[in-house]
């Protein structure tokens, strides 16, 4: 009675402490909705305005037919209309275009005689994946054009024409992958910084001592302070998880209650580190260090940005230990998939796991830091 | 303007804001210091004689009025005075990762010393602050007194005409007070400068030439130590009445009418009258009175009292005060053979005493003397290398919360929440204390009362002023009623007066029965005692009464020694046997 | 002593004590050297957008030699690793708990409709979560069935009619390799954070320990405590730069096809305009806290968002465009893909420096400007 009493007046006071601080209050209002707009709008891999030179030496129907194709897709603009080689390298050279179209003197007479017609394009390459997005957009323009080609002039069309189904997000919007991610991202972000500041924040101010010498013991202490870190890492992901359904527009398939779930394991985790990271650090600059040497390996290696298979595979055995990792196959999964709790038991139990190694860590270390 | 005066302020104000507020530090502020003179700049926290200093230097704007250092005016030239004054601030900018000797070059290189008169210069500095021994030692691992003095050094490198020093000798031992006040006079002697030199200390402004007197933003006064003290002659005494005790006395003669202060002074009680002559004494049988010698702090209080309206409030009593009876007999603390260890450095040696029910104890030393540390394992915030601690007949190793549970704390610096409101601390400490609902309901009511913080308790902690803090910050470590109360240098930084309220209320516990365990760095703080050990280098110089302490060092030189004379002396006859058995 | 001479004497004594503090002071040193390297090996093998051995789920209904030969030409490939199952359900079973990324399906007259006209009897799924991934593998499994189906088709004797066909060709990295460019792009969001974190976070520390004040008071102009700050920081700053360098070019083997001198001037100048808005923020927060963690939120997360660095700029919306302009890492990430995989493109390097040099401007004269020898200004 008495241990949940004190327990929650440390926990209220813990609330109290962040929110009336004006610096804590803007850590936890500001760069999560800076952010949120940021990686809602401009962390996409979609490709819009690709600029685009055209060298056409036919001038024929056929090939601009073809030119108005791509010039008329949305994922394509074009830039500038060429007349000789010379003008093709330093277009690209200097990044006015990122591809040029280049059809032969003799392309509609190939294309009329039946015989193959080549179409020339060069692309920028600096940027790899800008340039496999450019080839893709082209190769379904290209596929199109000669379905509708044959038909018009009743030759029979192309054979074995693959088309691929995405499933889950069918128009492949970046957005669709990346929203989801930064619930997990800022839940993290936040939760980490609360927890991993409460001690040195207490520290610097010297109450600490004054905490340590009333009757509340180590265990009390730390768990009156991971409550607060819990309960706003639950209001902020909510908030963001609101925003991505209301106004990125995210479809939200599967089960609410698996994705709480997982949240709130994440949110363990996520605290047992930050516990951690208090126990350890002496003052707040420490405290912010240590938070921010965590946050940016278990942000890149958690598959938000690029995917973890990508990674070799040492790098890909270290994910494992990564809480955040779970968590957002757990989001994308509700989200996109529609998942519930059968099929995310294998990123459930992994995270209880992280959150009890951590938690029973970082009471170790409180412990062992005191005396 | 009178181009003989060193500084010159004419009718300067100075506002901030501060959280919405504005605060004036500085109110119409005239003041003029006199050439090749120490003038002390005296006055409580909060005076704004930092505000002065800053404005001095050209490093603040004034709202009005006008400045001039050395005949130069400050707003109009400020560079020009920053090349020709020198400036310590109050925390002086040592690099403390570079050496003694990089420190010295920095400042030569910045303020233009010559190469070739570098030599000279670095000797004479380094001998007369004792540093030449330090010069490749990196500035972070001297003593802070030895910081100080290179701070000193620093701005000496080039002679100014003119030195501001603010607050030089806070935290630092009285040997190395000495040792500055020494180098200064001797800067003044040789080579004609000027000093304006501010000090929380009261003692100290009896070393200055001259003394300017501020409080809250105003100049009260300025005129030698002398023409402050001798006003007060007839009206400063000295009263004892051994069968009530001091403590008694002290509370019952705070209450007279036409007494100012009385405060406790060795066994008797030093009394302050606002007429000269004593008023109307309670009817105590054995009371007996004496004239003492009027000193600065008499003057200081005097004036500000005078200046400032409304009686101190009563002392707090504690409501239902229970002690536990059983022990009254026996030690309430009791050390023996304490030890600490920080890897190879023995902070604490060997330390052994004990301290009974209801006792004021007193823990002294320099910084570094391993007090803190003692104290530290005493709270059980540290753990016991070796040795015994006993704290209200438990061991502190094996029953450290329920220990935890009987006493109150009060750290050096006011550290409660600062984000959160009175009330919310109180109910805070309140539950972490355990207490039920009625009962903590009861005490609240109770620390709102007693300290007078009910006009406070919805304002942000951060915001009280400094002295509500204070009582603040006693209303939670007396939350529980606790038996033994732990004051880690719970007056430093607090003004005089406030210092003095805070004893008041520290006696009041100690005659309800409640132990009391002090550190502190004012001397004068140590005559409140009623026992004191007094440390260096971890060990324990010297155990007793005030009395005995002063009764110690006297001899002929000093007849009446004070506090800070005995520790001077005891701390010396220390370092002298270690030499003698080094050699 | 003449004013020149004092004024020589005080910015040496300057740059002395900082060059001093930076070789006491391990942090500003890890910060220079030990950052980069770890940054860079988590980000280089972190950061991959090229996608391998991605598990295919391998649907036969009816298995003859051209599904095997198919089957051979997924798994000859270093883009698949095909894994065979026996229905669409149990594939679909291992789809949904992301064993494979992908299926295809070879229905059970797969082989007579092969070469028939219009859509192949062949369907392939892939998980469109990670939009970018699925477009990618298309492409990948869109190359193979091409290649495969070319080549059955001259064993088979049948000319496949292609009206147009598509002949690529990419320049500067013919292998698109994503470390291409994801390494020259992170020396710029490292570089940005050396630069503004060193420089935030010394400044700052002067105020908080207090040195601030007593060099104040001392004759030092505002102008010589500045440049006494930066040219120590900036050696240091161009020392990390130099090691980001050799391990692009040793450790990750990318192609520097520009000159070296062009990127040294390129950087030194970047390197300004990042210790100028690190000194501008220490000078406008005054306190090591505020200054570390502003430093990061304003110049961190926006280099690695909005500077083109992986994320392209001409895809976001208008106004977010407009404001990757504000952001130097932008013209530096510019620059330094195009000198490591294009060569010393002058265009670009003169236009974008023409960027930094004025930002460097504003930066410098801005932290000059508000840095006041005085505490209340």
């Amino acid at each position: 009675m008495n241990t949940l009493q004190r327990i929650l007046a440390l926990a209220v006071k813990e609330l109290l402490a962040v929110l009336r601080d004006k610096k804590s209050r803007f850590v936890l209002i500001g760069p999560p909705i800076a952010q949120l707009i940021i990686f809602g709008y401009a962390a996409t891999f979609d490709l819009n305005d690709i600029p685009l030179a055209v060298y056409n030496e036919d001038r024929s129907v056929p090939s601009r037919e073809l030119v108005a194709r791509i010039t008329g897709s949305p994922h394509f603009q074009l830039v500038a209309t060429i007349d000789h080689d010379g003008q093709i390298a330093p277009l690209i050279d200097n990044r006015k275009a990122l591809m040029v179209l280049h059809l032969g003197p003799r392309f509609s007479e190939n294309l009329k005689r039946g015989k193959p017609a080549p179409a020339q394009v060069i692309i920028d390459g600096r940027n790899s994946n800008t340039a496999l997005l450019t080839l893709g957009y082209l190769r379904t323009i290209f596929t199109d054009f000669n379905i509708a080609w044959a038909r018009e002039h009743g030759t029979p069309p192309p054979p074995a024409i693959l088309k691929i189904r995405p499933w889950y997000n069918e128009n492949l919007l970046s957005r669709w992958f990346i929203v989801p991610g930064i619930v997990g991202l800022l839940t993290l972000v936040v939760t980490t910084i609360v927890t991993g500041l409460s001690v040195a924040r207490e520290r610097e101010a010297g109450t600490f001592d004054q905490l340590l010498v009333t009757p509340l013991r180590p265990v009390e202490i730390l768990i009156g302070k991971s409550v607060p870190g819990i309960l706003i890492g639950l209001i902020e992901g909510t908030f963001i998880l609101l925003m991505a359904i209301y106004w990125f527009e995210v479809p939200l398939r599967g089960s609410l209650g698996a994705l709480y779930l997982g949240m709130f394991l994440f949110l363990l985790s996520a605290v047992g580190i930050g516990l951690m990271i208090s126990s350890l650090a002496v003052t707040q600059q420490q405290g912010i260090l240590g938070a921010f040497l965590f946050l940016v390996p278990a942000v890149i290696l958690s598959g938000f940005a690029t995917p973890i298979s990508n990674m070799p595979e040492f790098v890909q055995q270290l994910t494992l230990i990564n809480p955040m990792r779970y968590f957002l196959i757990i989001l994308r999964g509700v989200f996109l998939e529609g998942d519930s709790y059968a099929l995310l038991f294998n990123q459930y139990w992994p995270m209880l796991i992280i959150a009890i190694v951590t938690l029973a860590m970082a009471g170790w270390l409180f412990r062992h830091r005191m005396n | 303007m009178d181009s003989t005066a060193a500084l010159v302020f004419e009718d300067v104000s100075k506002t901030f804001a501060a959280g919405g507020l504005s605060v004036r530090a500085l109110d119409h502020v005239s003041i003029k210091t006199r050439p090749g003179l120490v003038t002390g700049l005296i006055g409580p926290d909060s005076a704004g004689k930092t505000t002065l200093m800053r404005l001095a230097t050209g490093l603040l704007l004034p709202d009005s009025g006008s400045i001039h250092a050395l005949g130069i005016d400050v707003l109009q030239r400020p560079l020009e005075v920053q090349s020709s004054v020198g400036y310590m601030p109050q925390r002086f900018g040592l690099y403390e990762d570079l050496t003694v000797q990089e420190n010295l070059d920095l400042y030569a290189d910045l303020q233009g010393v010559a190469p070739a008169d570098r030599p000279a210069r670095y000797r004479e500095l380094m001998h007369m602050t004792g540093l030449a021994p330090f010069t490749r030692r990196l500035a972070g691992r001297l003593s802070g007194g030895m910081k100080q003095k290179l701070g000193l050094a620093c701005t000496l490198v080039q002679p100014p005409r003119l030195l501001l020093l603010d607050e030089p000798t806070v935290g630092v031992d009285p040997v190395s007070r000495r040792e500055l006040w020494a180098i200064v006079y001797r800067q003044v002697r040789d080579e004609g400068m000027s000093v304006l030199l501010s000090t929380a200390y009261l003692d100290e402004a009896e070393r200055c030439d001259d003394v300017i007197l501020m409080h809250a933003g105003r100049r009260l006064g300025q005129g030698t130590p002398a023409s402050f003290s001798e006003p007060m002659r007839g009206r400063s005494f000295h009263v004892t009445a051994p069968s009530l005790g001091k403590r008694s006395l002290q509370t019952r003669l705070s209450g007279v009418p036409g007494i100012v202060d009385a405060i406790i002074e060795g066994e008797q009680v030093r009394v302050v009258t606002s007429a000269a002559g004593l008023p109307a004494l309670p009817d105590i049988p054995d009371l007996t009175t004496s004239a003492a010698e009027p000193d600065f702090e008499d003057a200081f209080i005097a004036i500000l009292k005078g200046d400032q309206s409304g009686a101190t409030p009563a002392a707090a009593t504690l409501d239902s005060h229970r002690v536990a009876q059983s022990a009254a007999d026996k030690a309430v603390i009791e050390v023996r053979d304490l030890q600490r260890r920080f890897g190879d450095f023995h902070a604490v040696k060997a330390v052994s005493f004990s301290v009974q029910r209801g006792e004021i104890f007193g823990l002294l030393g320099a910084n570094g003397a391993g007090k803190t540390t003692t104290f530290r394992m005493l709270c059980g915030l540290l753990p016991v290398s070796a040795g015994e601690v006993h704290v209200a007949g438990l061991d502190l190793r094996h029953a450290a919360a329920r220990v935890r549970g009987r006493l109150g704390y009060m750290a050096q610096r006011f550290s409660l929440y600062a984000d959160l409101t009175v009330l919310q601390n109180l109910r805070f400490f309140a539950s972490a204390y355990g207490l039920n609902r009625r009962r903590s309901k009861q005490r609240i009511s109770w620390s709102l009362d007693a300290f007078e913080l009910e006009d406070y308790a919805n304002a942000r902690s951060a915001d009280l002023p400094l002295g509500y803090k204070q009582r603040l910050a006693m209303a939670a470590a007396l939350m529980h009623e606790p038996d033994i109360l732990f004051l880690d240098e719970p007056t430093s930084g607090v003004d005089p007066l406030a210092r003095r309220e805070f004893w008041q209320h520290i006696n009041a516990l100690a005659e309800a029965g409640v132990t009391v365990l002090v550190t502190t760095h004012f001397m004068d703080e140590a005559n409140y005692c009623d026992r004191l050990v007094i440390m260096a280098e971890g060990e324990v110089l010297a155990e007793g009464t005030p009395a005995d302490m002063k009764a110690r060092c006297r001899s002929k030189e000093t007849p009446d020694p004070t506090m800070e004379d005995a520790f001077i002396a005891l701390i010396e006859a220390h370092e002298n046997t270690r030499k003698a058995s080094a050699a | 002593m003449k004013p020149g001479a004092a004024k020589r004497m005080r910015l040496a004594g300057m740059i002395r004590k900082e060059s001093l503090q930076i070789l006491r002071d391990p942090s500003s040193i890890a910060i220079a050297f030990v950052m980069p390297v770890v940054l860079l090996l988590l980000f280089g093998y972190g950061v991959s957008l090229d996608a391998r051995k991605v598990p295919l789920a391998m649907v036969v209904e009816q298995p003859d030699a051209s599904t095997a030969s198919l089957i051979g030409a997924f798994r000859h490939s270093e883009y698949f690793e095909p894994q065979s199952f026996d229905s669409i359900q149990t594939a679909q079973q291992a789809f949904d708990l992301h064993e494979v990324f992908g299926i295809v399906w070879l229905r059970n007259d797969f082989s007579r409709r092969l070469l028939a006209e219009g859509d192949a009897p062949i369907g392939v799924i892939v998980n469109g979560v990670d939009a970018n991934q699925a477009r990618i593998t298309g492409g990948y499994i869109q190359g193979v069935w091409q290649a495969w189906l070319a080549d059955y088709a001259r064993r088979h004797g049948v000319k496949l009619r292609a009206p147009v066909m598509l002949e690529p060709r990419i320049w500067f990295n013919a292998a698109v390799r994503s470390r291409n460019f994801l390494v020259p792009g992170l020396i710029a969001v490292i570089m940005t954070l050396i630069g503004a974190m060193l420089t935030s976070m010394v400044v700052a520390r002067e105020w908080e320990r207090g040195t601030m004040e007593a060099l104040m008071v001392t004759p030092i102009r505002i102008g010589e405590l500045v440049i006494g700050k930066l040219v120590p920081y900036f050696l240091l700053g161009m020392g990390g730069m130099l090691l980001s360098v050799a391990m692009a070019l040793w450790q990750f083997d990318v192609p520097l096809r520009g000159s070296f001198w062009v990127l040294t001037a390129a950087s030194a100048l970047f390197m300004l305009v990042a210790l100028g808005m690190g000194l501008l923020l220490s000078v406008v927060a005054k306190n090591q806290f505020v200054a570390g963690q502003v430093s990061i939120v304003v110049t961190f997360l926006p280099a690695f968002i909005l500077s083109g660095f992986i994320f392209s700029i001409g895809s976001m919306p208008e106004p977010i465009q407009w404001i990757t302009y504000l952001i130097p890492a932008r013209y530096y990430v510019a620059i330094l893909q195009s000198l490591f995989l294009a060569g010393d493109i002058w265009p670009i390097v003169l236009s974008n420096s023409a960027a930094l040099l004025v930002m460097m401007v504003i930066f410098l004269g801005l932290a000059r400007r508000k840095f006041h020898k005085r505490l209340d200004a």
